[in-house]
């Protein structure tokens, strides 16, 4: 009798498959391990309601009440005040370099003007190159305002406070004036993709080597390690800035996000981050077994450059361990890159600070990956 | 006139021409707690062709990528064409040509890009000429963009000799280089190989095939890490003492199971309608066969590996428990 489904066969079938997996003790240990530590990571780390983001004063008026204001910013949670940048230009300096994310400008006559009912005004200027990140504290600081007006501006002065408002908060959203979330997420998008791509693209580089039994071959040639791993690399650069080109056309012509900076610039930081990438592959592939772990420690590293990087949820939102984790990541460094020339049109001194550390981060990765290579079948 | 007499063996060191291509000695190697490779010790004169024998999972593969660099002996030490084995693994990978068991080129590559790299790899001058020239040898010119998947097992071999003697290395490691081809294409490449020895190129090549062992210089057995038998395919012969006897008849089965239990026969092997039987003692087997169709035969090569064999299971077999 024809048997259509054999209880017999399939249990040999389950046995066999548990016993492989029992076997591929990595694979097991991803499947358990990663969860467990991205559920930790992220639990802790992602918060959408970002506080405590930096801000500097710039003070041309040192009175009671602009002290009140600028402590009741700080109590509010939403604004931590830098104390470093006290100069306009260093301010600017420091916003383009995403150091700060706001600027509060008082004027000089700002209090006089106050007491004499004459409806002053602050300046609040902030980098809303990702306006999620700073529509919340936006948001919050005309009740700060009114509120300190209410609670400061008594006696002689109540009479202010009870006016609908004493004075202005003028805010200016720099770099996105209409707050148009797809400026922020298209630039970001682009580093997001090429982490993906370019990351698995050498990570499976040497491990296919490895499986296809090609390995030995190469092995008993004279090349040397760092040929072989930089060898391997220059093709994907190419893709890489493929890949850049693309994703810039689309953002400029289709998504009408504006290019403000250098075109040569964005293709500097475009390469830079497109090497550092390969590069990390190409560590990957010497420290994996066989392309399965590859493509696994691959998503190990994908997942918390999406969300720690300032991609996917406001950097500046994260505790400050999980800041440290971050910058780690090239993408974080990247993000703030992209933008930087994309959004804001920043020059080369203003990139620098971001630049270095992804030429840092190639560096070491390339070391590790050298010293990871075998060159032997040990 | 004067004439000044220098020794040989001071010209040698002077020239730093090592006697042997491979002289390697007391090598080791240990994967875990398994002793993969005993104390080998082992010779390869220049212009000679030395067969690497035995059964599977010897160590014979392994013995080979320590000669190459490929991997680090746990000890022991020993030269490559004067090259410190531990030390001077880039030398030798330059000069050596290494063929793995496997083939190991790019599937996804033609022919001729994978000669192409190999000779870019070498950094070997003239690398069109030097292409051109393979490919004619080997007869594929008009195959040449073809991808090396397409190719036939025989033909797959014969390019990856090809790749390997594309810079004509003074010594060669095949490792089992004849596995899965046919006949002819065997016969082939083993003339191919007498050419090369002719003109100075060392060979050491492993192998199952008893025909091929036949036609090295020199034999070396090896069995569970250890080597048992080093020397010409008649002086390892001879040095077994085994006689043997061709029985002809019917239930040659039945014979065999019952020869196997005495002491006298060492092993018994049918070949079709003849059972070959080998023992040390001629007279104890010429009582026992007495009133069977026999006659005594040359002991073949086969016979004395199948022998050895079965002296290093007993010896060495139960080792790993």
């Amino acid at each position: 009798m024809f048997n259509a489904f054999s209880f017999s066969r399939w249990w040999g079938i389950i046995i066999k498959e548990f016993l492989q997996l029992k076997r591929d003790r990595v694979t097991f240990a991803m499947m358990v391990g990663i969860p467990i530590i991205q559920l930790a990571l992220f639990g802790f780390a992602i918060n959408t309601d970002p506080k405590h983001l930096p801000t500097a004063v710039v003070s041309y008026d040192k009175s009671e009440f602009t002290r009140t204001l600028i402590s009741a910013m700080q109590t509010s949670q939403y604004y931590a005040i830098d104390t470093h940048y006290t100069t306009p230009n260093d301010a600017q300096d420091a916003l383009k370099k995403g150091k700060i994310l706001f600027i509060l400008t008082i004027p000089a006559d700002f209090t006089q003007k106050l007491l004499r009912g004459e409806k002053p005004s602050l300046l609040l200027e902030a980098d809303a190159t990702d306006p999620v990140t700073v529509s919340t504290a936006l948001l919050s600081i005309e009740g700060i305002a009114t509120q300190v007006a209410k609670k400061d501006l008594t006696g002689a002065l109540a009479g202010f406070a009870n006016l609908q408002k004493p004075f202005d908060v003028r805010i200016h959203r720099l770099y996105n004036p209409n707050g148009i979330n797809q400026y922020n997420i298209i630039p970001g998008l682009m580093g997001t993709l090429m982490t993906m791509t370019l990351t698995m693209m050498t990570a499976l580089a040497i491990t296919r080597e490895r499986e296809r039994g090609t390995m030995e071959n190469l092995l008993a040639t004279p090349a040397r390690p760092l040929e072989i791993m930089t060898g391997k690399i220059i093709p994907y650069v190419f893709i890489g800035l493929l890949q850049a080109t693309l994703i810039l056309c689309a953002s400029y012509f289709v998504f009408n996000v504006p290019f403000n900076g250098s075109i040569i610039l964005a293709y500097g930081v475009a390469l830079l981050f497109i090497v550092v990438n390969l590069t990390i592959g190409i560590t990957i592939s010497s420290l994996a077994q066989n392309m399965l772990q590859a493509l696994q420690l691959t998503i190990f590293y994908f997942l918390p450059s999406i969300m720690l990087s300032g991609f996917m949820f406001p950097f500046s939102g994260m505790p400050t361990w999980a800041q440290h984790v971050g910058e780690l990541l090239p993408l974080t460094y990247f993000n703030r890159l992209i933008r930087g020339v994309v959004l804001k049109g920043n020059d080369f001194a203003a990139l620098w600070p971001n630049m270095w550390p992804l030429m840092l981060i190639c560096l070491l990765t390339m070391i590790l990956a050298v010293k990871f290579y075998k060159k032997t079948l040990d | 006139m004067l004439h000044y007499s220098i020794p040989v063996s001071l010209w040698k060191f002077l020239l730093n021409t090592p006697d042997y291509a491979i002289d390697v000695r007391d090598l080791n190697k240990y994967f875990g707690d398994k002793h993969v490779v005993k104390n080998l010790s082992l010779q390869v004169g220049r212009g000679e062709i030395v067969g690497f024998l035995g059964p599977n999972g010897s160590g014979k593969t392994t013995a080979i990528r320590m000669m190459c660099g490929l991997l680090t002996p746990d000890s022991g030490e020993g030269h490559c064409l004067g090259y410190n084995i531990a030390t001077q693994s880039d030398a030798i990978k330059r000069e050596v040509g290494y063929m793995t068991q496997k083939f190991s080129y790019w599937e996804d590559l033609s022919i001729r890009e994978n000669l192409d790299f190999v000779a870019r790899v070498y950094e070997l001058a003239n690398r069109k000429h030097v292409v051109d020239e393979a490919l004619e040898t080997l007869g594929l010119t008009s195959r040449s963009s073809q991808l090396a998947r397409s190719l036939s097992g025989g033909w797959k071999q014969r390019l990856a000799l090809a790749a390997c003697m594309l810079r004509h290395p003074k010594l060669l490691l095949l490792d089992e280089p004849t596995a899965g081809v046919d006949p002819s294409a065997r016969r082939d490449f083993w003339e191919e190989l007498h050419e090369l020895a002719s003109k100075g190129v060392s060979v050491l090549i492993s192998t199952h095939y008893m025909d091929e062992a036949e036609r090295c210089h020199k034999l070396a057995y090896i069995a569970y890490g250890n080597l048992l038998a080093q020397g010409s395919a008649k002086n390892i012969i001879q040095t077994q003492g085994l006689s043997t006897y061709e029985i002809r008849g019917e239930n040659l089965m039945d014979i065999s199971k019952f020869l196997e239990r005495h002491e006298a026969i060492e092993q018994t092997v049918i070949f079709g309608t003849t059972l070959h039987v080998s023992g040390k003692n001629p007279q104890a087997i010429e009582t026992l066969l007495e009133g069977q169709n026999f006659a005594p035969i040359p002991t073949s090569l086969e016979d004395v590996f199948i022998y050895l064999m079965k002296q290093t299971q007993d010896n060495f077999g139960d080792e790993s428990v």
